[in-house]
């Protein structure tokens, strides 16, 4: 049956053993992909005919900003399969996502009020991009805090997965204010139809650095998962030959 | 190499932003792999205990 996969991705051994060998597959790629960014990023790429050099902040900034939302919404979605078909890697995948996205929505936040300075005039201002940006660092917080606070581990799963499902309402939220309200924020310049209007020698480093991240993020994801997992399963019989390999 | 430096009058802007995010980045390294080892390294702990045990 093709769900055969599913129900063996919920199998603890079977998704440690996984996660082991795949980790160094996403890590190594996610380390070319950023050197060919940032050395196009910053060395090849025309300065921009407005910002000049300062656009370069853009090759940090959007892949921070990036991974804030698809942690984000990468956490919803395996809390609510934890949730509807109790499976315990989804929980433990979900948990493991929080400190990620929080740190990279801090940095999102950080190098945006850092380019704000010299191209809007401001480090902040309570403009419906940035604000709503905030609120995904409350959320992940939030959800840091009312896990930490439960001692019951399903519980803390189940409670933690519907504050989690609720808050993914602010992820369209924030991919959509800067083309719903008047924000400083310029609008996306990468997901959208139509052609790109960047020129490829600007477009392609970014692109690499959002994939860069990307696969960065799976392999930090299946790390802290893999820890996770030890945790929760503490007395199980597979354990003893997953720590003998390794 | 200084004018690269420089970064067109925006090093003060561009040079905080690289720096803090090759922060973030190392700093989920460390933990990630931190977590991992102490978590491989209680369950080790637990498993030499339980085979005592069961010795006994």
């Amino acid at each position: 049956m093709a769900w055969v996969w599913f129900h063996k991705f919920g199998s603890p051994p079977h998704f440690y053993r996984l996660a082991t060998r795949l980790t160094p597959w996403f890590a190594w790629p996610a380390l070319m992909l950023c050197l060919y960014g940032l050395i196009g990023g910053l060395g090849f790429a025309p300065p921009d005919y407005q910002q000049g050099d300062g656009f370069r902040i853009i090759y940090v900034h959007a892949p921070a900003a990036w991974l804030s939302l698809m942690v984000y919404v990468v956490m919803a979605t395996s809390a609510a399969v934890g949730l509807i078909w109790r499976m315990n890697v989804a929980h433990a995948v979900a948990a493991s996502c929080a400190v990620i996205g929080a740190s990279f929505t801090a940095l999102a936040l950080l190098t945006g009020m850092i380019w704000g300075r010299p191209m809007w005039g401001t480090y902040w201002e309570w403009d419906p991009r940035l604000t709503s940006e905030l609120l995904l660092l409350f959320l992940y917080l939030g959800y840091m805090g009312l896990r930490n606070a439960i001692d019951d581990l399903s519980r803390a799963d189940r409670a933690s997965a519907v504050l989690a499902i609720v808050g993914v309402v602010n992820v369209p939220i924030i991919h959509y204010s800067v083309i719903w309200w008047n924000s400083l924020h310029q609008a996306p310049s990468v997901m959208k139809f139509g052609r790109p209007t960047m020129p490829a020698s600007m477009l392609l480093p970014l692109l690499a650095m959002l994939a860069g991240f990307t696969l960065y993020f799976v392999a930090l994801l299946l790390t802290r998962t893999r820890a996770e997992v030890l945790r929760r399963e503490r007395n199980a019989r597979w354990i003893v030959q997953a720590l003998a390999k390794g | 190499m200084m004018r690269f430096l420089a970064m067109g009058g925006y090093a003060a802007y561009v040079w905080p932003c690289y720096a803090l995010t090759a922060f973030v980045v190392g700093l989920n390294i460390l933990w990630a792999r931190r977590l991992l080892r102490s978590a491989q390294r209680e369950a080790r702990r637990r498993v030499s205990a339980l085979k005592t045990a069961s010795a006994l």
